[in-house]
């Protein structure tokens, strides 16, 4: 069926829906418990939290990339922990593309779910209060259904934003077909080699990816309008 | 008996009350909007945690700072009606009944549930989305489902107040089923009297995050003190029963303590309990009963006392009428030419009786 790509392209595709797929789902269980928070908290400490979170957004890429690669190499802090704890350096490995995709990417999901919960405000919860339910009850069967469609947008966006991520991979991950190599770098491999044809097939695909997810974002989320 | 001392101090907003109420019919906590009412409900609800109350509910502690008690909302046996529509939008109206039912320490049987949701009349919207419901149906779902918890104490913060008066009219006869069929207390949060008029049996009336008087329904109103801040809605509530049926005239012959009274017929059967509302505006006093006058109403009455109104011009004078209280507002000069004075007899003429369930 994928005869048209060669095994290494194939490798790079598999990596990729791998990488993001894993990251989508780190990132809604870690992002879910920061967005729930920034959404509902008073502290003073939201202002902060919410800029570290969002940083990815307006970092250059490769900026981000070198500091993941000094923190996670032999002489970071990072580093020595995994070290230290038998796991060996993150750099040029398959888990540390996807601790750093988790960071790059945290914004995309963090920010619509935060956008989900303050929208759904205090009042079902206060419902669900008076009705018996706990406070995680609450959490589970009010504020997370009500948020599905901000659930939905986030993984969409962190899906797709972790796709299209190369500055980040290209600093930290390398370009080690089928360990580190993704779609992009597989691209910027064939430019650079002049093989445009398989550079077409490539990019034609993420053209065509990116495309069907916009579409599912736009058409699976109900519009907030009321009749 | 309900308990509560709050009180709060924020910058524009102040809540100091300590009130004993009885915990059972329902007891109106009415007031303008800012009077704090709606954050003492919530207090007692324990929605709001009001640093160093106290609620003790019949005997239970629910809040007691200083014993370092405070129990959650989620742990009180509380139903809540909230003002505007708080159904979850995400399920059915069979599952936002459920959802309650579920999370209760005491589930109803099959027939409590039918029971309700029939007093309710929302059996045939059990399968529609919330957004499908109008907004008295969506009340009267919340309604049913705050009374499904099987709660020891419903609290209801001004369940009409978003509704148009067709709706209310719909709802205000269930909310009076309520009271005539179920044992369970309801605090009342509202700002509209004809709704306390009709539905409470005691009155707490709150101005500034005060408690001006606390009692019941028709000796509150009563109160000389109060009625400037009811304005125009002035007047007194009187429990009445249904003595006679005039069919020629349309009219129905109801009787207090203090005489028969003839109001519009609703149908309503002979020797049924029914409360009429006397505005103090529509009550004229005369030293003799006046023959020849349109006004079908007039009833023996002495003076108890005069009262300061909020015009210069007016006065309110109460009455006992066979020891049950009346208003009247009059002009200064009025109860000065009729040199009304404590223990003088007069005839109460009463222009119009509202005949409130």
């Amino acid at each position: 069926m994928f005869d048209f790509l060669d095994p290494a392209d194939l490798a790079a595709i598999w990596l990729t829906v791998k990488l993001a797929g894993l990251t989508t789902v780190l990132l809604l269980l870690i992002g879910t418990p920061i967005a729930w928070w920034l959404a509902r908290t008073g502290s003073r400490w939201k202002g902060p939290v919410g800029a570290i979170v969002g940083l990815p957004l307006v970092l250059p890429p490769a900026v981000l990339g070198f500091y993941l690669l000094v923190l996670m190499g032999p002489n970071g802090p990072v580093g020595a922990l995994t070290q230290g704890l038998g796991l060996g350096l993150l750099p040029f490995t398959f888990a540390g593309l996807v601790v750093a995709s988790v960071i790059y990417s945290m914004p995309f999901v963090v920010q619509p779910l935060q956008n989900a919960f303050e929208a759904i405000g205090e009042r079902p919860l206060e419902v669900a209060a008076t009705l018996g339910a706990k406070p995680i009850d609450a959490f589970f069967t009010v504020a997370v259904p009500l948020a599905k469609p901000g659930f939905l947008t986030a993984a969409i966006l962190g899906f797709a934003h972790t796709v299209g991520e190369f500055g980040v991979v290209l600093m930290i991950g390398g370009n080690i077909p089928g360990k580190t190599q993704v779609v992009s770098m597989a691209i910027y491999n064939h430019v650079e080699a002049m093989e445009y044809a398989n550079a077409h097939v490539l990019a034609g695909i993420l053209l065509v990816f990116s495309f069907v997810v916009l579409l599912a974002l736009y058409t699976l989320n109900p519009s907030r309008k009321r009749p | 008996m309900i308990e509560a001392r709050f009180k709060l101090d924020y910058p524009g907003f102040t809540l100091d009350v300590d009130l004993s109420l009885p915990s059972a019919g329902i007891t109106a906590l009415f007031g303008q909007s800012g009077s704090g009412k709606t954050t003492l409900l919530r207090a007692i609800a324990g929605l709001e945690r009001v640093p160093g109350g106290r609620l003790v509910f019949d005997g239970e502690v629910w809040q007691d700072e200083d014993g370092g008690v405070f129990l959650p909302t989620h742990r009180r046996p509380i139903g809540y009606v909230f003002q505007e529509a708080s159904l979850f939008a995400h399920l059915s109206v069979q599952a936002n009944l459920d959802y309650g039912i579920k999370r209760s320490e005491c589930r109803p049987t099959s027939a409590d549930i039918s029971r309700i949701v029939e007093l309710l009349g929302i059996g045939h919207l059990r399968d529609r989305r919330p957004d499908r419901l109008s907004g008295g149906e969506r009340q009267r779902v919340a309604i049913a489902r705050a009374l499904l918890r099987q709660p020891r104490l419903l609290l209801m913060d001004e369940p009409l107040a978003a509704l148009d008066l067709a709706r209310k009219e719909e709802i205000l006869p269930y909310l009076e089923q309520l009271h005539e069929t179920l044992k369970t207390p309801i605090l009342y949060v509202s700002h509209a009297p004809d709704e306390v008029a009709r539905l409470a049996d005691q009155l707490v009336v709150l101005d500034g995050g005060r408690a001006l008087a606390s009692g019941t329904l028709t000796e509150t109103l009563a109160r000389l003190d109060l009625p400037i801040r009811l304005g125009e809605d002035a007047g007194v509530v009187l429990d009445a029963t249904v003595s006679e049926h005039d069919s020629e005239w349309h009219l129905a012959g109801v009787d207090f303590p203090g005489g028969r009274l003839w109001v519009r017929d609703k149908g309503i059967p002979t020797g049924h309990h029914v409360r009429v509302r006397i505005l103090a505006r529509d009550v004229s006093l005369a030293h003799e009963k006046i023959e020849g006058s349109s006004i079908i109403n007039a009833v023996a009455a002495t003076v108890t006392a005069i009262g300061d109104d909020a015009h210069p011009a007016l006065c309110l004078v109460r009455l006992d009428c066979g020891g049950q209280p009346l208003l009247a507002r009059l002009t200064r000069r009025s109860a000065a030419t009729l040199q009304l004075a404590a223990g003088c007899h007069v005839w109460a003429q009463i222009k119009a009786v509202a005949l409130i369930g």
